[in-house]
């Protein structure tokens, strides 16, 4: 912005090379920054490759976990297998993201009439978090087609994700409550005293900001479910870590388990990446000046 | 009669705030409310547009009482427009969406219908051209402004003005008035609450001073200011001449 000022570069504290004092000092702290950051990491991952293949064990680690061609026949495999992961993360997610964001609701609704849901309500987010996930995967998959239902109804895919919903809605429907009771009561009056009836002012006002909010406490949670379904490969479903259990067998070598949670990074990380977007997109938007 | 309060009482908890408020307020008439933080004028403003429910008394709006227990709340409200000290924007929306709101959504008016309407209230107060930004990106006289556009879009019968220049800068205070002056000459009923003497003085039909829950005295802003009655109201006054607010 400066230095294209006519005579600014006359001004006190201006170098010959149209940069101010202050931009000289922080081009030169930022030089320093990046010398130390590149050196550091080049020393710590030099160490890592150095040392690593130095231990008694590493020959046989490396055989039974970073086999090549093991990995190259399997990974196709569970590619596919995941599949399934995805499939069963994209119908339990909207569930989730629905019946967390009622309870919610419920739960700071004040009405009398609707006290035995907030009752309700309250005591499902008691159990459900308190119970792991392995627990009520196991009890809901094994006991709910015990009561002798016909297929499909008795699928374990079934079963397995209804028991994540119901595990998962319970953390989504806390981290929905902690928005909606963030957002501030001068919103809520400012709303009322258009005319707005309560539910209006909860629908227009209070759950849209108090969504924006927990977005990325919500992706969290999304990328957690992301990785416990594979946890419903334990009441039967072959999914991704299943596969990789029947190729671990099948080949007498761990690599199989490397795959799988490489394929898990691949999903996760840009997940993660992509929220993190969203939200300092959000931030721009509907703000005059962003904080560095 | 617009309005009239009958011996209003609130608490909250064991501290009286509103310790039988008395006042009427005639059609296009405009209050001034005065007095220390604490005395009570925003929550006497806070319980007419039954924000607070009052403990005792009665709040008549057209001679019809509006805070006896059980009267729909939402339909009174949408005819008395109240803006706030902090704006109370609603922040994750564009200013046309915070006018269209509630027109929209209360009254039933179209949205097209109501975002036109919404944009000639903002055009009438000089922010057309921000229609589209969002709360976080306006000066705290352009927020407010939009604050009062968007209470006006109800068309409210009585506007309540409750410390709206309060959290503006000195510089950014004068186009606030501009539009309360405005509204008055459009013959609004207002009651405002402020801190802005001279404003009070100059735009008010009529001044109450407030102390602790009560009023003290009630007059035309030559009496209050000039001749005031009660010791309290002199003390009052000798205090903001003192701080240089007047």
């Amino acid at each position: 912005m400066n230095a294209t000022v006519p005579g600014m570069s006359d001004l006190p504290g201006t170098g010959a090379s149209g940069r101010t004092r202050r931009q000289e000092f922080e081009r030169r702290q930022r030089r320093r920054s990046i010398v130390i950051a590149s050196t550091s990491t080049f020393v710590v991952v030099a160490l890592l490759v150095i040392l690593i293949p130095k231990t008694p064990g590493w020959y046989k680690v490396k055989r039974s976990f970073f086999d090549g061609d093991v990995f190259s026949t399997t990974f196709p495999r569970l590619l596919s297998a995941f599949l399934k992961d995805i499939q069963i993360f994209a119908w339990c997610a909207p569930c989730i993201l629905a019946f967390g964001l009622l309870i919610a609701v419920l739960r700071s609704v004040r009405a009398p009439a609707l006290f035995p849901f907030r009752l309700f309500a309250a005591a499902y987010t008691d159990v459900f978090r308190g119970v792991p996930v392995i627990l009520t995967i196991l009890l809901v998959g094994f006991g709910v087609p015990g009561l002798g239902l016909d297929r499909p109804y008795n699928s374990p895919y079934l079963w397995g994700s209804v028991a994540l919903v119901l595990n998962y809605s319970a953390y989504v429907a806390e981290v929905f409550r902690a928005g909606i009771e963030s957002v501030h009561e001068s919103q809520r009056a400012g709303a009322r005293s258009l005319g707005l009836s309560s539910s209006a002012t909860l629908r227009h006002v209070v759950l849209p900001q108090a969504v924006r909010r927990v977005v990325p406490p919500l992706m969290n949670d999304f990328v957690s479910l992301q990785k416990d379904v594979a946890l419903i490969s334990l009441i039967g479903p072959i999914e991704v870590l299943r596969q990789a259990g029947i190729d671990k067998s099948k080949y007498a070598n761990f690599t199989p388990y490397v795959g799988a949670a490489l394929i898990f990074l691949l999903l996760t990380i840009p997940e993660t990446r992509f929220v993190d977007w969203l939200v300092a997109r959000e931030r721009r938007r509907t703000s005059g000046t962003a904080i560095r | 009669m617009k309005l009239s309060l009958q011996s209003v009482h609130k608490s909250f908890g064991s501290r009286r705030v509103l310790d039988g408020i008395s006042l009427d307020v005639t059609e296009r008439e405009v209050i001034a409310l005065i007095g220390a933080s604490g005395s009570g004028k925003s929550t006497l403003l806070r319980c007419i547009n039954l924000l607070e429910p009052i403990d005792d008394g009665r709040i008549l709006l057209d001679g019809v009482d509006i805070s006896e227990p059980g009267l729909p709340a939402d339909a009174i409200r949408r005819r008395i427009g109240m803006v706030f000290q902090s704006y109370n924007l609603f922040p994750h929306m564009s200013v046309l969406r915070n006018v269209a709101l509630a027109p929209h959504k209360v009254l039933g008016i179209e949205r097209n219908r109501a975002e036109e309407r919404a944009h000639a209230l903002l055009t009438r107060f000089g922010l057309a051209d921000r229609a589209g930004s969002f709360p976080d990106q306006l000066s705290g006289g352009q927020q407010q402004r939009v604050a009062i556009a968007r209470s006006l879009a109800m068309e409210p019968e009585v506007m309540l003005l409750d410390e709206i220049t309060s959290a503006l800068d000195p510089e950014l205070v004068g186009e606030v008035l501009d539009v309360v002056r405005e509204l008055k000459s459009t013959g609004m009923t207002m009651l405002l609450a402020t801190h802005e003497m001279g404003f009070a003085r100059e735009i008010a039909d009529r001044i109450c001073f407030l102390d602790r829950g009560e009023i003290i005295e009630s007059a035309s802003p030559e009496e209050i200011f000039e001749r005031p009655r009660q010791e309290r109201t002199r003390q009052f006054l000798q205090r903001v001449t003192d701080a240089g607010r007047m």
